[in-house]
């Protein structure tokens, strides 16, 4: 009894002392697709609390993943091949993340180790694409290369290493914008409080993106009465045809 | 480049800048009015060159091409310059193609080289195209230098065309050959609109002239009353099955494009035709030239992304 009692007192003691509690939150939890979007600042903010009320002199470091809905895709490579550039190899991921939006407070090769990074995503480098079929390391290295190049010219992947604001050790916020080509889905945002290269705190806010009004009326619209959509692009085009046709006929 | 009138495309699923789409459409009407080509051959590599997907790119432009072909072939067909009967048959020829240009465009899908493939046709008729027509108007325009040299062989049609057998009287186009020529002709046309996301002007024009041997003054009416009807089966097959039209790229597109349309017909009326052809010639080969650059020095991009 009194041993147990003891270890539940060590247990609150030790976790209020090692692990504060993170407070996360975001600006926004639905961000709305409406005619005219141009994209979306998120900001990311939220506190630091130690349980037990002092700071006990820890450091911290923040860092933000803000991640979309991820999709299987198939990756091709052009190669030149008899003086012309075809597809040649190609690859599988399982889940490549639509969107994926990095910010910390300091430099994260400066705060964990490579394979903490890799645990938690912490960083373009170490997203987890889960490549399927076996091909060799080296490879699939370059193919990972190539996609994250890709979708950062996009402005879907994007690094800020200098992207989170702390203030006075307990409140911190970031700001990561969506630009106009994100995918539609649940985002998540997860916030990792770092300290002496160990995850001390995460926790996850979500968010979700998703088109209305007119846009998302003509997305159903597309999708589930196809013929109907499709004769009435056709007698839009042909209506403003002739309508443009008889204006200028009167002129 | 957003800031100017921002639109947001919900198929093509990013935001663009509404002028710029607009002044591209007018470009393209321009094109249509002037020379009887829907003018997708610019669009769809503008679209893709823009950022749009080019699924949606193809699709929506011929969206668009149906619009910039309405006025042009009422206009026409005002002034008899339709041949409706040899229309009908490139159509019908048009439709089998469509069909078979969707078959090819999923089997080259699935070996991961469509977007080769599509290259590598703009290349080709682009710049065959293309240079067929540079070198006739420059023909007309240079001064002659000995005109008993080059004289012409005396024949209407091709004589491929002659060799086919039955054949219907084309009244309006003075023809009495075989309906398998126009039919076939309509098929090949089908299967690029398909592939390529092009109305075909380009290519049923000359062909209409210097294979079928058709009478100048139906050829543009003709080709366009084919677009038309090509370009609503290609809508409503991307509707379908793809589900890439952009209604509101379309109309921004169709927008700009029935204004240009009307414009182009204007120029066409004072300007003189050789130099038009000229004009349309350098910019079919400034296509086919940056489509070049792409397949033989540096793509675009090394990395494609196909969602599975």
């Amino acid at each position: 009894m009194i041993r147990s009692l003891f270890l539940l007192l060590c247990f609150v003691s030790l976790s209020a002392q090692r692990d504060p509690i993170l407070v996360p939150e975001v600006s926004q939890h639905e961000v709305q697709i409406e005619q005219g979007f141009v994209g979306q600042e998120l900001l990311l903010f939220g506190a630091i609390l130690d349980p037990s009320g002092t700071r006990a002199g820890q450091e911290y470091d923040i860092v933000v993943v803000l991640k979309g809905p991820t999709q299987p895709i198939r990756l091709r490579e052009k190669d030149r091949i008899g003086g012309i550039w075809i597809n040649a190899e190609s690859t599988a991921f399982r889940s490549a993340p639509s969107f994926f939006a990095v910010a910390s407070s300091t430099d994260i090769a400066s705060i964990v180790d490579e394979r903490t990074a890799a645990i938690y995503e912490l960083g373009l480098d170490f997203i987890q694409l889960s490549p399927s079929g076996t091909i060799d390391p080296e490879e699939q290295a370059r193919f990972t290369e190539g996609f994250v190049d890709l979708r950062q010219r996009q402005g879907l992947f994007k690094e800020d290493m200098d992207g989170v604001q702390i203030n006075e050790q307990v409140l911190y916020q970031a700001r990561i914008s969506l630009p106009s080509n994100v995918q539609t889905g649940q985002y998540t945002a997860e916030t990792f409080a770092i300290s002496r290269g160990r995850v001390i705190a995460s926790e996850i806010a979500e968010v979700e993106v998703r088109k209305v009004g007119f846009g998302r009326l003509v997305e159903i619209f597309s999708q589930r009465q196809s013929l109907l959509y499709g004769l009435f692009a056709v007698s839009l085009s042909i209506l403003m045809g002739w309508v443009a046709g008889r204006l200028f006929a009167m002129i | 480049m957003e800031d100017l009138l921002p639109v947001y495309l919900p198929i093509a699923n990013l935001s663009v800048n509404g002028v710029v789409i607009v002044l591209l459409g007018a470009l393209t009407g321009i094109l249509s009015g002037l020379f009887g080509v829907g003018g997708g051959f610019l669009t769809t590599p503008l679209l893709i060159f823009y950022g749009i997907p080019p699924t949606v790119a193809a699709a929506s432009a011929s969206t668009q091409v149906t619009g910039a072909s309405v006025s042009g072939v009422l206009a026409h067909s005002k002034r008899k310059g339709v041949d409706y009967k040899l229309g009908a048959v490139t159509v019908v020829g048009g439709l089998l193609g469509a069909a078979i240009g969707a078959l090819l465009f999923r089997f080259f899908q699935s070996i991961g080289q469509i977007d080769v493939v599509i290259n590598i046709l703009y290349v080709v008729m682009l710049g065959g195209i293309g240079a067929l027509m540079a070198k006739e108007a420059l023909g007309v325009i240079l001064p002659k230098k000995e005109v008993e040299a080059v004289a012409a062989p005396n024949r209407r049609h091709h004589p491929l065309v002659t060799a086919l057998p039955l054949r219907w009287r084309f009244y309006r186009s003075g023809l009495y050959i075989s309906p398998l020529a126009p039919l076939f002709l309509g098929v090949i046309v089908g299967i690029l609109t398909m592939l390529m996301g092009v109305g075909g002007g380009f290519i049923l024009v000359p062909a209409m002239l210097y294979i079928l041997g058709m009478s100048a003054g139906v050829v543009v009416g003709t080709s366009l009353f084919n677009i038309l009807f090509v370009t609503i089966a290609t809508t409503m097959m991307h509707a379908l099955t793809t589900q890439a039209v952009d209604i509101v790229l379309a109309g921004l597109l169709l927008f700009g494009s029935v204004t240009g349309a009307q414009l182009g017909t204007l120029i066409a009326q004072k300007a003189k035709p050789e130099w038009l052809r000229l004009i349309l010639a350098a910019i079919v080969l400034l296509v086919a030239f940056r489509m070049l650059i792409g397949l033989g020095f540096q793509p675009d991009e090394i990395y494609t992304v196909m969602p599975l």
